[in-house]
């Protein structure tokens, strides 16, 4: 262990960003008033989510969770709400399911152009491919965002 | 390899050279494989043994009259004898093959808490269980109307003896289940205080010796206990393949687990009677390559000598726990008096799961997760915790490896 030491063989998985919303996470905070909330729950490792979504009209107005989980789990639910805010409904459902490919497979060549600029925020997530066990941990709060969209309360897990 | 790894009266380096899968790297670094409490792997001894019989000699046991079938059932039911002589077990036909510590735990909860025990008596399991020591007795309580007791263990990781003869003391257990060494504190329970305060107590007890076989010799005569399971696996040998050891008068009292081919004496339409013990709780076709393997892997451990591991182990977990001691923020879960070589911790402001991944990525396997215990996690207020566990290849520069490893996933997260 020396001050020199560059730590680039850890970086791949836990780039900065990841580390940064991990560790400081802006939305994780329970909404005061909200229209939906769901659960996501992974068994496998106890990483626990929960989303509060407000909604304003046909799009997501605002997302707030509280994680007990990973620094990947965290980050990814920080990220996402960044991302989602102000997205339609459908949208973001057509978003989870090209953030969920990058996740497995690290890029989405079938995903439609007009989700390049989000999916671009998510993209240091993409590292957990590499991972088949942490994919989850990735795609865990998206889970519960897509449950509280469709208005159930727990996130069916994959 | 350093001097040290010879004091204790084993050659690592030469133990090391008889497990191929060893010498390679990971991601590009060095393989430090930390995870046999999980699994161990598997010496050339056993992959060549399974591997010269499907070439020479496979046919299935116990029915053909050729060539073949005699001399693979000669060589599975030697795999009967080593286990005997193993757990020094009076008679080899007390030794039932099963799948795993898992399916013989079940056989029990089955054959013996269905068959034998009564409703309103209850089964003793203790707060260190894996799930397949709990699960079982739950599913024959709600079937059953056993019922399901607990006793509680110390914060140091003990089992509390106070608490587990007190909820001995009204004589309605009938059955105590208890690990023998605790897969995640790496404790190993006191067995013969165990046994006779549960013999004082009218109860009959069952080990959970998954871990411990690895760890201790194990002379079940000696130990006084009842049943006595493990899991071939973790002693180097194939998956497939475990242990129920059980008393003879005991196994015989019991009726069958699973029904099928070469676990009867006679079929009509009426009714079937059941072979001798053990035949009777193998039903169907056995996991005959594996059994071989796992004669071949005791031969191996035999050949080492349980001395040797056991000092090797003990100076391993030393060496371990000092180094860990040493890095800042974290946490060893249990400080039993008496433990074998598996150590989980935890990380003070870095899950487990990514100190795994981290770990992983400097070329070290570790466990992460609740290791099939969540109610011992809860015990202690953890989801998840990361563990690493040696076996008779481990070195203590590996051990080094993972205090420098985990010094740096330290300054990563810090
Ligand atoms: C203490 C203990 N009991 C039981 C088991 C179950 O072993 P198996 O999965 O081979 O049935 C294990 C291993 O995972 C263990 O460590």
């Amino acid at each position: 262990m020396t001050p020199s030491d560059s730590f680039d063989d850890l970086r791949d998985l836990y780039q900065e960003v990841i580390l940064d919303h991990g560790r400081k996470p802006r939305f994780a905070q329970r909404l005061e008033t909200f229209d939906s909330t769901a659960k996501g729950d992974n068994p496998m490792c106890g990483d626990r989510v929960q989303v509060w979504v407000k909604f304003d009209g046909d799009s997501i107005g605002r997302v707030g969770f509280e994680a007990r989980g990973c620094a990947i789990s965290v980050a990814s639910a920080d990220l996402m709400a960044e991302t989602v805010q102000g997205r339609a409904k459908a949208d973001t459902k057509a978003l989870f399911e090209a953030f969920r490919e990058m996740a497995r497979t690290g890029t989405c060549p079938s995903c439609d152009a007009a989700l390049a600029e989000p999916l671009e925020r998510l993209a240091p997530l993409s590292g957990v491919h590499e991972y088949p066990s942490r994919v989850k941990c990735a795609t865990l709060p998206w889970h519960a965002l897509v449950a509280a969209l469709d208005g159930s309360k727990e996130a069916s897990s994959e | 390899m350093n001097a040290i790894d010879k004091s204790a009266g084993l050659d690592v380096a030469r133990i090391r050279a008889d497990f191929p899968i060893l010498d390679q790297k990971i991601r590009g670094k060095t393989l430090v494989f930390l995870d046999s409490a999980a699994s161990a792997q598997k010496p050339r001894a056993v992959i060549d043994a399974m591997r010269i019989a499907m070439e020479t000699q496979y046919a299935n046991v116990h029915r053909g009259l050729h060539w073949m079938s005699e001399r693979t059932t000669e060589a599975y039911e030697a795999a009967r004898d080593a286990v005997a002589a193993l757990m020094n077990a009076k008679d080899r036909a007390e030794i039932v093959f099963t799948r795993n510590s898992t399916e013989a735990i079940n056989l029990l909860a089955h054959s013996y808490g269905r068959g034998v025990m009564k409703r309103g008596q209850a089964v003793l399991i203790s707060g260190m269980e894996h799930h397949s020591n709990i699960v079982p007795w739950q599913m024959l309580r709600d079937s059953h109307g056993i019922e399901l007791r607990v006793a509680d263990i110390t914060d140091q990781g003990e089992l509390d003896m106070a608490d587990f003869e007190a909820k001995l003391a009204d004589g309605r257990v009938g059955l105590v289940a208890i690990t023998h060494m605790s897969n995640v504190l790496g404790t190993v329970t006191p067995a013969e205080r165990i046994v006779a305060l549960a013999h004082a107590h009218g109860a009959k007890v069952m080990f959970d010796g998954s871990q411990a076989i690895v760890h201790r010799k194990i002379d079940v005569q000696a130990l006084g206990c009842d049943f006595y399971c493990w899991t071939g696996h973790k002693l180097y040998g194939p998956t497939g393949i475990g242990v129920l050891w059980g008393r003879r008068e005991l196994l015989e009292r019991m009726p069958p687990f699973l029904g099928g081919g070469d676990m009867i004496s006679s079929v009509t339409y009426e009714q079937s009677t059941w072979a001798a013990v053990p035949h009777k709780f193998e039903a169907g076709t056995p996991a005959i390559l594996e059994g071989i393997g796992l004669k071949a892997a005791i031969d191996y451990v035999q050949a080492i000598g349980y001395d040797a591991m056991v000092a090797h182990e003990a100076s391993l977990t030393e060496h371990a726990l000092a180094r860990l001691a040493s890095v800042p923020g974290l946490t060893i879960l249990g400080q039993a008096q008496e433990r074998g070589g598996v150590i989980a911790f935890a990380m003070e402001k870095a899950h487990a799961h990514d100190v795994a991944t981290l770990l992983d990525r400097q070329g070290i396997a570790v466990r992460a997760g609740h290791h099939c215990a969540e109610p011992l996690m809860r015990r202690y207020n953890l989801d998840s915790t990361a563990r690493a566990s040696f076996g008779v290849y481990t070195t203590h520069a590996e051990v080094d490896a993972l205090a420098a490893g985990l010094l740096r996933v330290r300054e990563f997260f810090a």
